[in-house]
């Protein structure tokens, strides 16, 4: 989870989001080699005193710096495409998760094999643990069991919310009479959490996403346990 | 192991039993339970709003032609139990009920 000042991504924990952070760095390599030269030419055609009276056009140039950022443009928009299509990847899921927003909470449903439904709210302040995280902690937990494709199926029963997981690489709006669907597979255990990601009210801010991955084992024993 | 519950599951029981946590509950259950609707190629799209209701509609027209006994029809009820909201279920079928649901079955 992101902690106080920390500014990049969160440590990936899907391959999907690791690739979504190369693909940052990638950019962020194309940017500040763009960045450092127009600066170092701006510095130096500005500090310098060099004129060419007689130059009115200058073909060669134009040509380059035309073609060049077309290029620049492909390197960055080919591996953009890649990534935008596996995200949208359905690859044989397991476990179908359904989530609903609701103002203010989120509520799940688990309905593949044994039923399981439940809503999940904020653990107030006051209640929390002093090892717990404020504003970020639930009542009750998303189980999901990693290394396993899961779809997320998204919807909302009042207003736009935002179903994300950072860690996870997965954003998508909760729009009422819509399902949204999205996938992951988790690659190691641990809590990822989140936060609606869409105006929805007052309570906006109060509605969190935890989501608990745990071995397949330990996820079948929770469901069962949950759906007596 | 079912044939369709896919590689990637199969590839996570392989591992388990390297790793000897082969799961208490005996394979032929988790092979059962773990199971999805799966990938439909008619709705290869973020939105699939439509591969909810056509299920439903479709679980229902099913049940009308071959009788409630027939099981095949069950693959619909599957595919759209894991893949609609409850609320959504609860309010067609009290629609059906009513036969204010705005398909025909």
């Amino acid at each position: 989870m992101a902690t106080w000042t920390y500014l990049g991504f969160q440590d990936s924990a899907s391959p999907l989001m690791e690739q979504l952070i190369f693909f940052h760095d990638h950019i962020m390599v194309v940017l500040i080699m763009i960045i450092t030269f127009v600066g170092y030419m701006m510095a130096s055609i500005l500090t310098n005193s060099f004129i060419n009276r007689y130059m009115l056009e200058h073909q060669t140039i134009e040509l380059i710096w035309t073609a060049l950022p077309a290029v620049i443009l492909v390197f960055i928009a080919l591996p953009s495409l890649r990534l935008l299509y596996l995200l949208d990847e359905v690859n044989n899921p397991s476990v179908t998760l359904k989530t609903v927003g609701h103002q203010w909470y989120w509520s799940y449903e688990y309905s593949d094999f044994l039923d399981a439904e439940f809503d999940s709210y904020m653990t107030p302040t006051n209640e929390l643990e002093s090892s717990g995280f404020r504003l970020l902690d639930v009542d009750n937990r998303t189980v999901l069991p990693m290394n396993t494709q899961i779809r997320v199926v998204i919807t909302a029963a009042d207003v736009i919310h935002s179903w994300t997981v950072p860690a996870l690489g997965v954003k998508a709006d909760a729009i009422p009479g819509r399902l949204n669907q999205s996938s992951f597979m988790m690659s190691r255990p641990g809590l990822f959490y989140g936060q609606c990601s869409e105006i929805c009210g007052a309570n906006h801010s109060f509605m969190p996403i935890v989501v608990e991955s745990v071995n397949t084992n330990s996820f079948l024993n929770w469901i069962s346990s949950y759906s007596d | 192991m079912n044939a369709e519950s896919g590689g990637t599951q199969l590839l996570l029981l392989l591992l388990l039993a390297r790793k000897g946590e082969v799961p208490t509950m005996s394979e032929a259950i988790m092979s059962s339970q773990m199971e999805t609707a799966p990938f439909d190629p008619r709705f290869p799209n973020q939105n699939q709003t439509k591969y909810c209701y056509q299920s439903y509609v479709d679980f229902h027209r099913c049940q009308k032609l071959k009788g409630e006994e027939y099981e095949p029809c069950q693959y619909f009820k599957k595919v759209f139990r894991s893949v609609c909201p409850n609320a959504w279920v609860e309010k067609w079928d009290e629609q059906l009920e009513n036969g204010s649901f705005p398909s025909k079955i």
